[in-house]
């Protein structure tokens, strides 16, 4: 058993780890215990604005901070970035003022909270702001690497981060992660599932069981849904004829939407998407949801095998 | 303009009240040309731009992206001609550039874009997003260990946005005596009179509430408005706010206090009439 955490510790140390660049500085909305800032505030308050319980002046915070030459990373739940999407539209992305929000918490898997706390729209709306990078990563390891590259990036980010924990795929193999490139978690040739966060992890499961019944599968970690990793995925598509997306997010808009805008410009194969149907969750366990929005291991080899029926 | 080192030579009061004169002929131009625009709104705060700029903000016109310049942040950026007139006037634009405002590839955009016009500071359009703004770029100068500080203009109209609040709240919280807000007072929003759309009831108590050193005053009275800039930097252990008592579309008689001109350009014959009254010769 591989060890199990969560990817919101990556992101607290990461910004622990970023506090040697004296530029770095934190936001916080009254959720940096959630968020795991917390651990950059204790060690250095005097970098750390408490904006408390508003989003919108936070991100604007950030914004004049990141005018002024600081690296800004506000955090907070992901749903509650959404209140301030047009301070990150006008305020940050417009402009393009290098301000890293990060929402944790994100989708259906944050679970009991129930679908007030379920973000399953983040990543579709900041997909759709110029300037924006948007990322999901699926482990501790991988969400404190890509953290790391932020200061380097020159251009305002969102990363959405999950409360509970999944299991560790990339332990020693920070250099593996690049801001923008997929990575391949597994290969296959018959079908090529596309996943980010914690459907990463489902998917290695629906490849497992795939095998078992004869089917080769791939399985790809698209880490970062903007800028997509269209060389890859083109390469995909050739060479598998058929694609799978999955993820803990809305079926509008988000990794899947992603995807099929690419292909249906280069190379329209065949495609399922895996994601929450269009509706809202509720208060359940992670794993219970899961099953429910139609988000397991099981859904998603279903999802591979019509799509290789689809196939000429 | 003459700079003296790092801060702007500071103008007489006479100097100050011509300088707003040219200012406001140039807002009727702009709109009147670009046949949009907010003439209103400019007009009611282009006295606190002028005194601002002509006797206190350091800043650079041949180096506007100078780091450790006064920050001005228009928040209600709409009000667009009164900030470039200004920009022209003290040099970080030439007036030519003036008539590209809402011009194609012009640097003077509809509404101040830093990533458009040299000397702006903030990308403004959506009301209640620079006090915010505004106090990251305080946050960053008491991070500097600077002494520069952070100027906004907010309308009151625009404070009916509830993000406005949240910034008060922060800017007094973190005790950020570098942030100065001036509230330009006209009494006229988009749609109607502010007492019509939203009442605010006692403007002054509200700051005061929210932990900010108020002062009220005429915003069209060069001598107060300087002073109340001065006064602001006696304050330095908490954010401070001058409340300016405005007339909207001041200096134009058909303009003054009138709903119409928030957002609408003066015909041919308007702009003959404005352009006479602020003393221009036919």
């Amino acid at each position: 058993m591989s060890r199990m955490a969560a990817t919101r510790d990556g992101y607290g140390e990461a910004l622990l780890a970023l506090a040697d660049n004296p530029k770095v500085v934190v936001l916080e909305a009254d959720l940096g215990k959630s968020t795991k800032s917390l651990h950059f505030r204790k060690a250095h308050p005097e970098r750390t604005v408490s904006c408390g319980i508003g989003e919108q002046n936070m991100l604007l915070v950030g914004a004049g901070l990141a005018s002024s030459g600081y690296i800004p990373f506000a955090s907070t739940f992901a749903i509650f970035t959404e209140r301030a999407f047009e301070q990150m539209r006008n305020g940050i992305a417009r402009p393009n003022l290098a301000v890293h929000l990060c929402g944790s918490h994100g989708g259906t898997h944050t679970g009991t909270d129930g679908s007030s706390a379920q973000s399953i729209e983040d990543l579709a709306i900041y997909r759709t702001l110029p300037n924006v990078v948007v990322m999901h990563p699926c482990d501790d390891v991988s969400t404190k690497a890509l953290t790391m590259q932020l200061p380097q990036l020159g251009s305002p980010s969102y990363m959405r981060t999950a409360r509970n924990k999944t299991p560790v795929l990339y332990e020693g193999r920070e250099d593996e992660i690049e801001i923008g490139k997929g990575i391949v978690v597994r290969e296959g040739s018959d079908v090529a599932i596309i996943a980010c966060g914690v459907l990463v992890h489902e998917a290695v499961t629906a490849a497992e069981a795939l095998a078992a019944e004869g089917v080769s599968a791939s399985v790809i970690d698209m880490h970062t849904l903007k800028p997509l990793d269209t060389k890859l995925i083109d390469s995909l598509a050739s060479s598998h004829g058929a694609i799978v997306t999955a993820e803990d997010h809305s079926i509008i808009g988000g990794l899947g939407g992603a995807v099929a805008e690419h292909l249906i410009t280069t190379n329209p194969i065949p495609m399922e998407r895996i994601g929450v149907p269009d509706r809202f969750g509720e208060s359940a366990g992670s794993d219970e949801m899961l099953e429910m929005m139609g988000l397991k291991s099981h859904h998603i080899s279903d999802a591979a095998k019509r799509a290789i029926a689809r196939k000429d | 303009m003459v700079t003296v080192g790092d801060m702007m030579a500071e103008m007489s009061i006479t100097q100050l009240e011509e300088m707003a004169r040219k200012c406001r002929i140039e807002i009727c131009k702009m709109t009147h040309r670009a046949q949009a625009g907010h003439p209103g709104g400019s007009l009611s705060e282009i006295d606190i731009l002028c005194a601002l700029y002509g006797s206190r903000l350091r800043a650079k016109p041949d180096d506007p992206d100078w780091e450790d310049r006064d920050r001005f942040i228009l928040s209600k950026g709409h009000a667009s001609p009164g900030m470039y007139a200004v920009l022209a006037e003290m040099g970080f634009i030439s007036h030519s550039d003036l008539e590209t405002y809402r011009v194609k590839g012009g640097v003077c955009q509809g509404h101040v874009d830093m990533k458009w016009c040299p000397g702006v500071d903030f990308s403004a359009g959506s009301l209640g997003m620079g006090l915010s703004f505004g106090m990251g770029c305080a946050v960053a100068a008491k991070i500097d260990g600077s002494t520069r500080n952070a100027y906004v203009m907010v309308g009151d109209g625009e404070i009916q946005e509830g993000s406005v609040w949240e910034a008060a709240m922060a800017a007094a919280h973190h005790e950020l005596g570098n942030l100065k807000l001036f509230l330009d007072c006209n009494r006229i929003q988009n749609d109607d009179f502010c007492e019509a759309q939203m009442r605010m009831f006692d403007i002054p108590a509200k700051w005061r509430a929210f932990g900010w050193a108020v002062k009220v005053i005429d915003g069209h009275n060069m001598e107060e408005i300087v002073d109340a800039i001065k006064w602001m930097d006696t304050i330095t252990n908490q954010p401070a706010v001058v409340i300016a008592n405005t007339v909207k579309g001041k200096g134009v008689s058909f303009m003054e206090n009138n709903p119409a001109f928030h957002g609408a350009a003066p015909s041919d014959e308007q702009l003959a009439q404005a352009l006479s009254e602020l003393g221009v010769s036919a």
